[in-house]
């Protein structure tokens, strides 16, 4: 079996989780605490890619991404590469089609916790981000945890988005769920049989460790 | 010490109130503001705090110009100085006791401030625990202990012990005394139990809709000073029965409940629910609506 495919998906997944992450804190704490009034339109635009269809949001990013037009255009003088059917445009459509899954959860986690803990810091005399690392984010490991193992394995399940904009390029964007696409389409069921057990598999215990942090069944291992 | 002049327009769920309070109050003073809950009490605590911006007015401490909002001015909670004992006690569940406190510590080398805090709350054998892991009482007390590592000039307390039982209050308002004392606090109370107020202040407002209503020394506004008795407590009325030619007055008085004699006449501008002095001379028993 070739398992190259799937160390790829691993390696998008892991990629995308750890920079979704970073650009999600500070979208979650805003929408979590901001008081703007064009927050509802933001809330909107980042639970969109749970409702489109990831052929659609997959259509845009690869006419965005092109060299003809700007975005695309500015990134290949500003870099020196395209994201059109390359790893690195695979991790942009990435982060945007799994937003919801990093930020909801954080956003909520954020939200339930009582306002007096953030503003006894504040009057404390501390700054947003000690704020942030030593008080907030401490106090919402559930909710991370669960924002960052929902991320991972969304990541591992695309196919509309990658099919879109990253086609199926052996060892660059050829990931586990195209893989199987691609073995099925040539009538190759025992190999596309293996990548679809072997995602079953890693998506059955990406979930399984949240139910099992988070549920307190670890609880009396752990402290 | 503090002189305040706000106004601010609140939007309740179904209602909204324009608060416009004015007060000063010297250093040194354990003051509280009294009154019924949605009275702007809280609100006032916290424009006092910086963590809301009135619309108009000033607030001056100290000869240091907190808000002006006609020169621009909002000085961010940080910067006031202050200690804040919120109602649900906002401690960090992350952190130990030791360590809601040292996070509170702005300047690392002062360590000693802490030992001397952790032994004045009597915290020592509490330090290493997490908040889930304390009383009501002990939260609250570690609460105190961290508003007060700040070194703060001024104390805002708000209700501070409406969620403690009766002696766990008693033995907290002890703290509270103890505190402004030794550390020379201006304090700034909420608190809507008059034997508390009582206790604690030097003087009180009570606020009504948004507004001061009256201002005084506890014993003025609750009409203590002019009756001559022995002893007085303050209860509540939870039943009002007749007995031929008197009254009686079951009250709650801390736990207890107390049957009070009392002259039909007087009873007449009684209600259920009302709060009353109970004083004695010796041998007549005073009743005094309050």
């Amino acid at each position: 079996m070739n398992w190259i495919p799937i160390i790829l998906t691993l390696k998008l997944a892991l990629v995308t989780t750890v920079v979704l992450f970073a650009i999600s804190l500070p979208i979650a704490y805003w929408l979590a605490y901001g008081k703007s009034k064009i927050k509802p339109v933001f809330e909107t635009l980042v639970s969109m890619p749970l409702v489109l269809p990831p052929t659609v949001i997959g259509f845009y990013l690869l006419i965005a991404f092109s060299p003809k037009n700007v975005f695309g255009n500015w990134v290949q003088e500003m870099f020196g590469f395209q994201l059109v059917f390359s790893f690195t445009g695979l991790v942009v459509a990435s982060c945007v089609y799994s937003l919801p899954f990093m930020v909801h959860p954080i956003q909520s986690g954020l939200a339930s916790l009582p306002a007096s803990i953030k503003e006894a810091a504040i009057i404390l005399g501390k700054g947003k981000i000690t704020v942030m690392r030593k008080i907030l984010l401490p106090n919402i490991k559930p909710s991370i945890l669960t924002a960052l193992v929902l991320t991972f394995a969304h990541t591992m399940g695309e196919f509309g988005v990658v099919l879109m904009i990253g086609g199926n390029i052996p060892g660059k964007t050829k990931v586990a769920s195209i893989a199987v696409y691609d073995e099925v389409e040539s009538l190759n069921y025992f190999a596309a049989n293996q990548y679809s057990l072997v995602l079953f598999v890693l998506s059955f215990i990406t979930l399984f460790v949240v139910y099992l942090f988070n549920g307190g069944y670890l609880k009396n291992y752990i402290k | 010490m503090i002189d305040l002049n706000i106004k601010k327009s609140l939007r309740t769920e179904n209602s909204t109130m324009d608060l416009n309070i004015q007060f000063q109050v010297e250093k040194g003073q354990l003051i509280t503001l009294f009154g019924e809950s949605g009275s702007g009490k809280t609100s006032t605590l916290r424009m006092l705090s910086g963590l809301l911006e009135p619309d108009e007015g000033y607030i001056k401490v100290s000869d240091q110009t907190w808000f002006d909002a006609k020169k621009r001015i909002n000085l961010s909670p940080g910067k006031r100085k202050i200690g804040y004992v919120f109602q649900d006690y906002a401690l960090f569940p992350n952190m130990s006791v030791r360590e809601n406190l040292s996070f509170a510590l702005a300047d690392k080398s002062d360590r000693q401030i802490i030992e001397d805090i952790i032994q004045t709350m009597d915290l020592e054998e509490l330090q290493e625990r997490k908040p889930d892991a304390l009383s009501g009482g002990q939260k609250q007390r570690v609460a105190l202990a961290r508003a007060l590592v700040t070194k703060p000039q001024l104390l805002l307390l708000d209700e501070p012990l409406s969620a403690l039982d009766n002696k766990m209050r008693y033995k907290l308002q002890s703290y509270i005394l103890k505190i402004h004392q030794k550390y020379s606090l201006t304090t700034v109370l909420v608190s809507h139990d008059i034997g508390e107020i009582l206790k604690l202040s030097d003087k009180v407002l009570e606020l009504k809709n948004g507004t001061v209503v009256q201002e005084g020394s506890p014993k003025e506004l609750f009409g203590l000073g002019s009756t001559s008795a022995k002893f007085q407590f303050t209860g509540e009325i939870v039943e009002i029965h007749y007995e031929n030619v008197v009254g009686i007055l079951s009250l709650i008085i801390g736990n207890d409940i107390v049957k009070v004699v009392c002259d039909i006449s007087d009873i007449n501008l009684l209600a259920i629910g009302d709060k009353v002095l109970v004083g004695s001379k010796a041998f007549n028993p005073i009743i005094k609506k309050l």
